[in-house]
């Protein structure tokens, strides 16, 4: 699904990647860690675009990403993104944010495309805000809506970048549950967090960065009983150790 | 009164007779609000006991020479001029505001300017309404401008035709700010977009453009319009006046409405082109869907104070010799009877600028309340 094959990024003279590899296969769900500065968010915005790189490879679902414009349309069309600050659209409501995408994007139908996003409001349990701006929910509301709307595209790959940092501690839960649904329907799924409670249950590979390097990959159960290196034995403390 | 239902609807039922709900009421009444309001402190009190006074030595004989000492009608300038000094001569507003309102315009025919005005008022009156914005408000304004030049013009339906050059007064600083505006707002968007481009060729020809049209006084835009440009026009090619100043007063708005627009542009958090990018919408969608209602909405001061302005600038074109409502007033001045009554009539125009710069200032606190009230707890 996702191939990175020595990718590098600066910003101005700071090296933000250093050739980066990975491999995400379909269906596979990635959870990637790392203290923060370390690359984690340019790796994932390399994966639609929202950065470039400037060397190396990067193919998503066959389809390598250079600078053309169709391409990284083509492959904004397949890949959902969850951000950490939700960017929902102040100006629309709840129900306008979600059918914005397949109506101007996808030439939907609107009564088509209002059917899926109430179904899709369903699935994210709050059908009963449809029709109200974005600023009158809380956080967990708001961020399950911005899930419903990248879902809203049907996309085959889903990204999420601290979905859960600007939430209150109440609210992450009700935002981790819908993940978890989500990934036990099969999307793949590559989610920079910090929750290591979501990553044991859900990650098939907990990716470990720092200084712009993975340093570490391995399946959750690896990862948290004998981390390999001392930069991930001194994260793993840190994050867990009270 | 949440917590125990029963207490919170006695204390309401019995509260407008309660004596602590007519010790409230006495807080309202003129001697605690002067208390509080104009003699909270020693200093408020000399400041307020100052202030009266100076009302009471100004506003008496201004009320006489306004209203009371006044001439309001005379055959001639006789009766104005023996009451220089004590009255107003509104006597000279009533003679000639035919000519101060219509300009040059045949005589006879200032029904055609007065109705084409009457009808531009009521366009702005309909736009104004936002039951009114829909689909069809381009086909009224469409409809209402072409029935506007016919009115001016004529030459069609037995009316006769007149030539822009005699249009003047009113209907011409309302006719300049209508295309003004119409016409730079887009393209002040346009070059608000270009100037946050990330093109460098656009960038720079927008940045040009501002720096360069906003770097030069109105009046010299108005002389190159007037005097260069018909220069550089291939012979045989002729711009008419009125068109050419209009040109210039539309890059001049531009220009201002271009940073008015860009300020809002600004405000847009990053999250929202990045959501939208996400989304895979093209630019002009996410420019179009996105990033202009909001940023729209957030430069509606700075706009409509560029908007007010605007209609200001707009009475500059009489040193082109056009004739709008400021330079009519200069011109009927000219006459010698009724020379030196200047005070009147630059008060005349004074009310009138007023009265259309406080309707839009007025209408654009309202439509900033309306707005916010649609999007009701945007932010809790």
């Amino acid at each position: 699904m996702i191939q990175m094959r020595k990718v590098n990024k600066w910003f101005g003279r700071f090296h933000a990647l250093k050739d980066l590899d990975l491999v995400v296969g379909r269906g596979e769900k990635y959870v990637v860690c790392g203290p923060s500065g370390s690359g984690k968010s340019t790796m994932i915005r390399l994966i639609n675009q929202l950065e470039t790189h400037q060397s190396g490879q990067v193919i998503v679902d066959g389809v390598e990403l250079d600078n053309d414009l169709r391409k990284i349309d083509a492959v904004r069309r397949e890949v959902g993104m969850v951000f950490q600050s939700f960017n929902l659209f102040p100006h629309l409501t709840v129900l306008e944010n979600l059918t914005l995408g397949p109506i101007w994007v996808q030439s939907m139908p609107a009564p088509e495309a209002k059917e899926l996003a109430m179904q899709l409001l369903e699935r994210v349990r709050i059908p009963e805000q449809a029709a109200k701006h974005p600023g009158q929910l809380s956080g967990g509301q708001q961020q399950r809506v911005a899930i419903a709307r990248a879902l809203c595209m049907r996309p085959k790959l889903m990204l999420f970048d601290e979905p859960t940092s600007a939430l209150d501690p109440e609210m992450i839960k009700e935002v981790l549950d819908v993940m978890v649904e989500l990934a036990a329907e099969g999307m793949t799924m590559i989610v920079v967090t910090h929750e290591m409670g979501f990553a044991r249950t859900v990650a098939d590979r907990v990716v470990f960065m720092d200084q712009g390097e993975i340093v570490e990959s391995a399946p959750p159960g690896d990862f948290f009983s004998s981390p390999q290196t001392a930069r991930a034995r001194l994260f793993l403390s840190q994050i867990l150790g009270h | 009164m949440a917590t125990d239902p029963v207490f919170g609807r006695g204390e309401t039922l019995i509260s407008p007779i309660s004596p602590s709900f007519r010790r409230q009421r006495g807080n309202w009444g003129l001697t605690p609000w002067l208390r509080a309001n104009l003699f909270s402190s020693r200093l408020s009190a000399v400041t307020t006991l100052f202030i009266v006074y100076l009302l009471w030595q100004a506003l008496p004989p201004l009320i006489d020479w306004a209203f009371l000492d006044a001439v309001w009608t005379a055959p001639d300038s006789k009766a104005c001029r023996a009451a220089s000094g004590k009255g107003a001569c509104w006597a000279f507003v009533a003679e000639k505001h035919r000519f101060i309102l219509f300009g040059t315009y045949p005589f006879e025919q200032h029904w055609r300017p007065a109705l084409a005005t009457v009808l531009l008022i009521a366009l702005w009156a309909l736009s104004a309404l936002r039951a009114c914005w829909k689909w069809w408000l381009a086909l009224v304004w469409a409809g209402g401008l072409a029935v506007i030049g016919v009115l001016m013009w004529g030459g069609v339906f037995g009316l006769g035709y007149v030539e822009n050059e005699r249009w003047g007064g009113l209907i011409l600083t309302l006719i300049l700010t209508t295309f003004g505006l119409a016409f730079a707002f887009p393209l002040a968007v346009l070059l608000a977009l270009a100037r946050r481009s990330g093109m460098p060729v656009l960038r720079g020809l927008a940045v040009g453009f501002i720096e360069l049209v906003r770097g030069v006084p109105l009046i010299s835009l108005l002389f190159m319009a007037s005097v260069m440009l018909p220069l550089f026009l291939p012979s045989g090619v002729a711009i008419d006046k009125l068109l050419r100043a209009q040109i210039a007063l539309i890059l001049f708005a531009a220009a201002y409405l271009a940073e008015a627009v860009r300020g809002g542009l600004q405000a847009i958090p990053p999250g929202q082109y990045e959501a939208a990018d996400a989304l895979g919408l093209s630019y002009w969608r996410k420019t179009l869907l996105i990033v202009l209602p909001q940023a729209l909405r957030i430069a509606i001061p700075p706009l409509v104070n560029s908007f007010i302005s605007f209609f200001k600038d707009t009475s500059l074109v009489l040193i082109i010799g056009l004739f709008d409502l400021l330079s009519t007033i200069k011109v009927a001045l000219t006459e010698p009877a009724w020379s030196g009554f200047g005070v009147e009539a630059y008060l005349f125009a004074a009310i009138v600028y007023f009265l259309f710069c406080h309707a839009m200032s007025r209408y654009s606190q309202n439509l900033e309340r309306e707005l916010a009230k649609a999007e009701a707890g945007r932010r809790r």
